[in-house]
């Protein structure tokens, strides 16, 4: 026993103790916020309930072509088709002017993570300018970018893509 | 008491032990050990790796810990460094299983005619030893089996809760003893755990050692989160998240309270962050009206530095380690190409030119390299600061996102476009390796070398 200590001794002198009390840094969880969210924006669109009257989500998903437009590859650019929606969306909103909507901007999964975020601000911004070159107040419009992040149809192929790259107004519940 | 005495006696020759390792030189690649026996060579690809045995590691007395047992941290730490050092793919790892035993008495003198027969250059060698005050000491020596001499030893001296940092450290020091490089197992990755579908992808903060042990969630999934990184001084991380009806933005993570803040406070879509070398300045991406550029701020927060101004998406900055330049992408000419401006925003030039577009620049620790995402066909590559000597590390399934090692030779990033994975590449050697998630993951960021 004596023996061996003398060896541990003789090896832990020669030893270089790096590491030693390295400091520990805890990671403490983050905590989510505790404020009641109203309505959060989770990038699903209109889904949900589609029941209510006048003014609705519901109302509105009834009375326009279609709650969204969509993009070419790595375009943001407004075409005919989209004109016609959102001039009736326009419409829409006229008669209801305390509505207030969201307008998602969505891309492909052909694009990286940080430029669909771009590209996703583009789309969203194209239709809100449209909508305000038709009469909305831009006060009443929010402009959200979820990037590849909230895929309309997961699938990887060109007719996923096409519903993918897209950009919605959703209206309140 | 004899033991508390041997580590302060112990504690003095530190100086001496930890420079020799730090004070490796870095040369420049394609360079040769001083053994003439492993050439590291960055911009040729594959070579031969070399055979290293690692056999168990004994202990001078069996003793129950925290972590279990010495006998069985011995086994253990042996496997935690053959299995580093086999991931980096420069060496191939023979044991510990199979390997003669070897005593405690034998840790520093070597058997070494019963390793030559194993084919093995170099030896790794080593013990655990729990001391009196509950922490452990792990010794870690590298020899040369033809030459029949020792090469470096170190030692570490850790709670046994972070045991596995001891073997990551070991590996470390063997590395980067036989690459002439810097160190990278003791490391850990924030990354992003993926659950559901992918139109309720349920994205939540998760921290790991850099071999996938030690896993934790920081986040727990209620808000969105995207791409954090990890600060060069580790006091914080950043990252992006949607939070209620918020624009997404850009939130800084103080590591040692807790607390989240965000970093801007104007009312638009912050995204892409990344820290200055020194820590002290945040680098990202603001759009306002459909048109986004880059910024600067510092991490305490202030008064955003404007760095670019044209009309198309200019995202993805990333400093010079010197911090003086910093490469980021822009589709202004068309598609993504990626561009090198000074830390002031002027000089801007674009070294990309191939076509399918560049993306997700990042600039390598050491300088000589910028990790990219290829757009079209979503591989990660490497290409000089200039632009030249394009190289793409990986093959056939969709990646994207490279972050590097501290030493800046290997590569992480994220594989699969619908359920991600980790994966890394060591840039020298090529090999490909996959770390663990419990779920899917994306967006991986390595961290600093923690012995820092």
């Amino acid at each position: 026993m004596k023996m061996r200590m003398t060896s541990i001794a003789a090896i832990a002198l020669a030893l270089s103790l790096t590491a030693g009390c390295a400091t520990r840094r805890a990671e403490r969880p983050i905590d989510p916020p505790t404020e009641t969210e109203v309505t959060p924006n989770d990038g699903l669109g209109n889904d949900g309930s589609q029941e209510g009257g006048p003014g609705s989500r519901a109302d509105f998903l009834r009375s326009v072509p279609a709650d969204r437009v969509f993009f070419e590859l790595d375009s943001y650019s407004i075409d005919g088709e989209d004109r016609a929606t959102l001039d009736a969306q326009a419409a829409w909103l006229q008669r209801y002017p305390n509505v207030r909507v969201t307008i998602e901007g969505h891309a492909d999964e052909r694009g990286t993570r940080e430029y669909n975020l771009g590209l996703g601000d583009r789309r969203a911004n194209a239709a809100r300018d449209y909508l305000q070159s038709r009469g909305v107040s831009p006060d009443r419009m929010t402009v959200i970018s979820w990037g590849k992040e909230r895929p309309q149809n997961p699938a990887s192929n060109e007719e996923a893509w096409a519903q993918n790259r897209r950009a919605v107004t959703v209206v309140p519940q | 008491m004899p033991t508390f005495r041997i580590i302060a006696a112990a504690a003095v020759s530190l100086t001496v032990g930890s420079a020799s390792i730090a004070q490796t030189p870095a040369p420049a690649q394609p360079q040769e050990s001083e053994d003439g026996q492993l050439v590291v060579d960055v911009t040729g690809g594959q070579r031969a790796a070399l055979p290293i045995a690692v056999p168990y590691m004994p202990t001078p007395a069996a003793t129950d810990t925290a972590a279990g047992g010495t006998e069985a941290l011995g086994r253990q730490v042996a496997q935690i460094v053959a299995t580093d050092l086999g991931n980096s793919g420069l060496f191939t790892p023979i044991g510990p299983g199979g390997l003669p035993n070897v005593s405690f008495d034998q840790v520093q003198a070597p058997n070494y005619g019963a390793f030559s027969s194993t084919g093995a250059q170099n030896l790794v060698q080593g013990f655990v030893q729990a001391n009196p005050n509950g922490s452990l000491t792990v010794g870690c020596y590298l020899y040369d089996v033809a030459a029949q001499n020792q090469l470096t030893r170190a030692g570490y001296v850790v709670q046994p809760r972070d045991w596995r940092r001891a073997a990551h450290r070991c590996a470390d020091s063997i590395y980067s003893r036989l690459t002439g490089e810097g160190a990278y197992f003791d490391t850990r990755i924030v990354y992003v755990s993926e659950t559901g579908p992918a139109r309720r992808r349920v994205k939540r903060l998760a921290i790991m050692d850099y071999d996938g042990a030690n896993h934790r969630f920081l986040t727990n999934g209620q808000y969105t989160v995207l791409t954090p990184r990890f600060a060069p001084d580790q006091r914080t991380i950043v990252f992006m998240t949607y939070q209620g009806n918020r624009q997404p933005r850009v939130m800084v993570y103080e590591v040692e309270t807790g607390r989240v803040r965000p970093l801007v406070e104007q009312p638009h879509m912050t995204f892409a962050p990344r820290y200055s070398p020194d820590s002290s300045r945040i680098i990202f991406s603001m759009a306002i009206n459909g048109n986004t550029d880059i910024y600067t701020i510092p991490v305490g927060g202030g008064t955003p530095t404007r760095l670019t101004n044209t009309a198309g998406i200019d995202t993805g900055g990333s400093f010079s380690p010197d911090g003086r330049r910093i490469v980021f992408e822009s589709d202004r000419s068309g598609n993504q190409q990626l561009y090198v401006m000074n830390a002031d925003g002027s000089n801007q030039r674009r070294i990309s030119f191939g076509g399918g577009g560049y993306a997700t620049p990042v600039w390598s620790p050491r300088g000589d390299l910028i990790a990219f995402t290829r757009t079209g066909s979503f591989q990660i590559g490497v290409m000089s600061p200039e632009g030249s000597g394009t190289r793409i590390l990986t093959r056939g399934v969709y990646a994207e996102g490279p972050s590097w090692a501290p030493n800046g030779r290997a590569v992480m990033f994220t594989r699969g476009a619908s359920q991600g994975q980790l994966w890394y590449v060591d840039v020298a050697s090529g090999a490909l390796r996959r770390v663990q998630t419990p779920l899917g993951g994306s967006d991986p960021a390595w961290s600093p070398l923690r012995s820092n």
